[in-house]
């Protein structure tokens, strides 16, 4: 499959950072081998936000753990590559590969308590990862500085560096990671669900506060999401994932003004809305297809009111629609503009 | 008419601290809350964690007591229930009546049991039918929760279930005695956009053929928008602000449904991101001073909101009630 990255002169004459090639990941289990990421590609921009959105099970994590190749034991790279500035992730060693970690690519995880560690105070951690990871290593002042600025940087006191994770409000406990992520001045930062258990309103200030971060520091950032809503506030491209297979790419805005893969369709007409029309959403019926058997064909075929005899033979591949958007359906013309209804 | 009448609802939970755990003051949970809910209505009960809604939620359901205030539960035959002191005679009659689906499917349903022993076990303690009439009932509301077929479902365990389908389960299990009222804490929260909307769509359906009410319990304006007639948004154990739905959302009147509205982020890249007027996040109410609950947060706080008790809510015409000192002069 070739490659697809957004043109230069769409995205602003940006350089790619990270082009995912053709990545195809399995799990072996028991029960027999599951295509958790089937043939994706994408190519995410220095100092661009992308979001990969879907239901669970959907394999978005899958993509995000394998950039950091920190998918677990029973993963398998079948094939296809991670590029990163010029160096193919998959192909280094354990050894070599720490080194891109934090220091070229960082994470936050959802559910910020478990990323800490409960017994130590949070300033301990995170200097911790600063003195793993800086080479060479930050002189003690240098390090201290550094902390206070970071904490300064996602809105916390300083003070804050010397208390222990519990004492911390989910808020904070997640300004506390995003500073740690940012702590070895990463080029990408990639955000599982980074908001997901706060509350809308500490939700809107973190995410308010990452976007200026990522401006002012230059940084990419994959956002990993299920929440449409959300990413379309903080991302310039997007990426929708359905059962372990990319079927829609491109610009936010192209994407969410005119969807052309019908499962981004439905997915967006499924997000109920507190501003506007009250419109009914829609719902999505069926269930995601057991990893472990895919459907032939297109794997949304079975879920999709537009399937043809065609999607349930054939595959469709990624589809140039515009300059900067792409989707993998057969009748992708037919999928309608936002707010019509369905036939 | 209202089905459920609550007044100077309080609930305090005590904080206790150093070595021998003494109570150094409470956690006022719930505050002096007034509200109604009509027969037939869906009300919506919103506001951020640790607001108090949950606590609200249990206390209709006789969950957790109340320290002080009253629930009333209008009977079918015009008599009135009093719940927070309910005589033992009362009590099967009581529960039977108001019934509660909880957030997480996947801790709400026993794993031991199958679908259909868990949708049998309110009509075995309740005594209804003998056991063909029980199983007539429960294929029917396997059926109408939209587990069809249902000989497909009722042999099954929950770990058999994706969510979706466990929290159909729960539904039915509520709703197999036909109550009157339902509370549902964030039922949909859990589950994923995809299956969330199927969801709510089962429910309020369910509520209009049965008659059912709800209080419905929700951290997300957008889903309350599409489930309740009307919303109540609670701050630190008090209502600042009710109203019907739409009207609501179109003008909210409390500096705190304002800020909690502008937070709520809108699936459109096009639009400007929210700016949210409020700082920090959502505190405890322990030991609260005599000012109103929202003043260190406020954009708009005044001298008058500190020196004063938190105001009492203000019928502001059109069914609107809104706790503020500085209503009348707020930006519109």
């Amino acid at each position: 499959m070739s490659r697809r990255k957004l043109p230069l002169e769409e995205s602003g004459g940006r350089a790619p950072l990270l082009e995912v090639d053709g990545l195809v990941m399995r799990y072996d289990t028991e029960a027999g081998e599951v295509s958790a990421v089937e043939n994706v590609s994408f190519t995410l921009n220095r100092g661009e936000a992308m979001g990969l959105v879907g239901e669970s099970g959907c394999g978005k994590t899958s993509v995000a753990l394998s950039l950091l190749r920190l998918a677990p034991e029973n993963a398998r790279y079948q094939s296809g590559s991670v590029q990163w500035e010029g160096v193919d992730l998959l192909e280094l060693s354990e050894k070599q590969m720490r080194e891109y970690r934090w220091a070229e690519i960082s994470m936050v995880f959802q559910g910020a308590m478990n990323a800490w560690n409960p017994v130590y105070r949070v300033g301990v951690q995170i200097r911790e990862a600063m003195d793993q990871h800086f080479d060479p290593p930050l002189g003690s002042s240098e390090t201290d500085q550094r902390i206070d600025q970071l904490f300064r940087l996602v809105g916390l006191d300083p003070a804050v560096q010397n208390r222990y994770p519990h004492e911390l409000s989910g808020g904070m406990r997640q300004r506390a990671v995003i500073a740690m992520a940012l702590s070895c001045d990463p080029k990408l930062i990639i955000a599982d669900e980074p908001t997901t258990a706060l509350d809308v309103i500490v939700q809107a200030q973190i995410l308010e506060e990452l976007k200026e971060i990522q401006q002012d520091l230059g940084l990419s950032i994959l956002y990993i999401s299920h929440d449409m809503a959300v990413i379309a506030q903080v991302t310039d491209t997007i990426g929708v994932m359905y059962a372990g297979k990319l079927v829609e790419f491109g610009s936010t805005r192209e994407v969410f003004r005119r969807p052309r893969h019908p499962y981004s369709y439905l997915l967006l007409s499924s997000i109920p809305s507190v501003t506007g029309p009250r419109r009914r959403p829609m719902s999505l019926e069926g269930t995601p297809p057991n990893l472990l058997a895919p459907p032939a064909g297109c794997r949304f075929h079975p879920r999709c009111p537009w399937a043809t005899e065609q999607c349930r033979r054939e595959e469709p591949p990624m589809m140039p629609i515009g300059p900067s958007q792409w989707a993998a359906c057969w009748n992708h013309e037919q999928v309608p503009q936002m707010g019509e209804q369905l036939p | 008419m209202s089905l459920v009448r609550v007044e100077g609802l309080r609930r305090l939970f005590p904080v206790s601290a150093g070595l021998f755990r003494r109570s150094t003051g409470f956690v006022h949970a719930v505050d002096d809350l007034d509200f109604e809910i009509a027969a037939g209505e869906s009300l919506g009960l919103v506001g951020e964690s640790g607001c108090g809604k949950t606590t609200t939620g249990r206390m209709l359901v006789g969950l957790e007591s109340p320290d002080e205030g009253s629930i009333v539960l209008s009977q079918a035959d015009g008599s009135q229930m009093d719940v927070v002191n309910l005589r033992a005679d009362q009590r099967t009659a009581f529960r039977r009546q108001v019934q509660m689906i909880f957030q997480d499917p996947y801790e709400s349903i026993n794993p031991r049991r199958t679908v259909y022993e868990t949708i049998a076990e309110p009509l075995l303690i309740h005594g209804i039918g003998d056991l063909g009439a029980r199983e007539e009932q429960i294929r029917e509301m396997l059926g109408k929760v939209g587990l069809a077929p249902p000989e497909s479902f009722m042999f099954r365990y929950p770990h058999e279930l994706s969510g979706g389908q466990r929290q159909r389960v729960a539904i039915a299990r509520a709703l197999i005695l036909q109550p009157r009222l339902v509370v549902a804490d964030e039922p949909t929260s859990m589950l994923d956009v995809s299956i969330r909307i199927s969801i709510m769509e089962l429910m309020s359906r369910l509520a209009r053929e049965m008659g059912v009410s709800y209080l419905y319990i929700t951290h997300d304006l957008a889903v309350a928008r599409y489930m309740c007639d009307r919303i109540a948004v609670m701050y630190l154990g008090k209502v600042v602000e009710i109203g019907e739905t739409e009207q609501l959302l179109a003008n909210p009147l409390h500096p705190y449904t304002r800020a909690l509205l502008s937070a709520v982020p809108v699936p459109d890249p096009a639009l400007p991101p929210p700016q949210v007027q409020i700082k920090g996040g959502i505190g405890k109410a322990v030991n609260p001073a005599p000012e109103c609950r929202f003043v260190d947060r406020c954009p708009q706080a005044a001298d008058v909101c500190h020196a004063t008790p938190h105001p009492p809510l203000e019928d502001k015409g059109g069914g609107r009630l809104v706790s503020c000192h500085l209503v009348d002069r707020l930006p519109v």
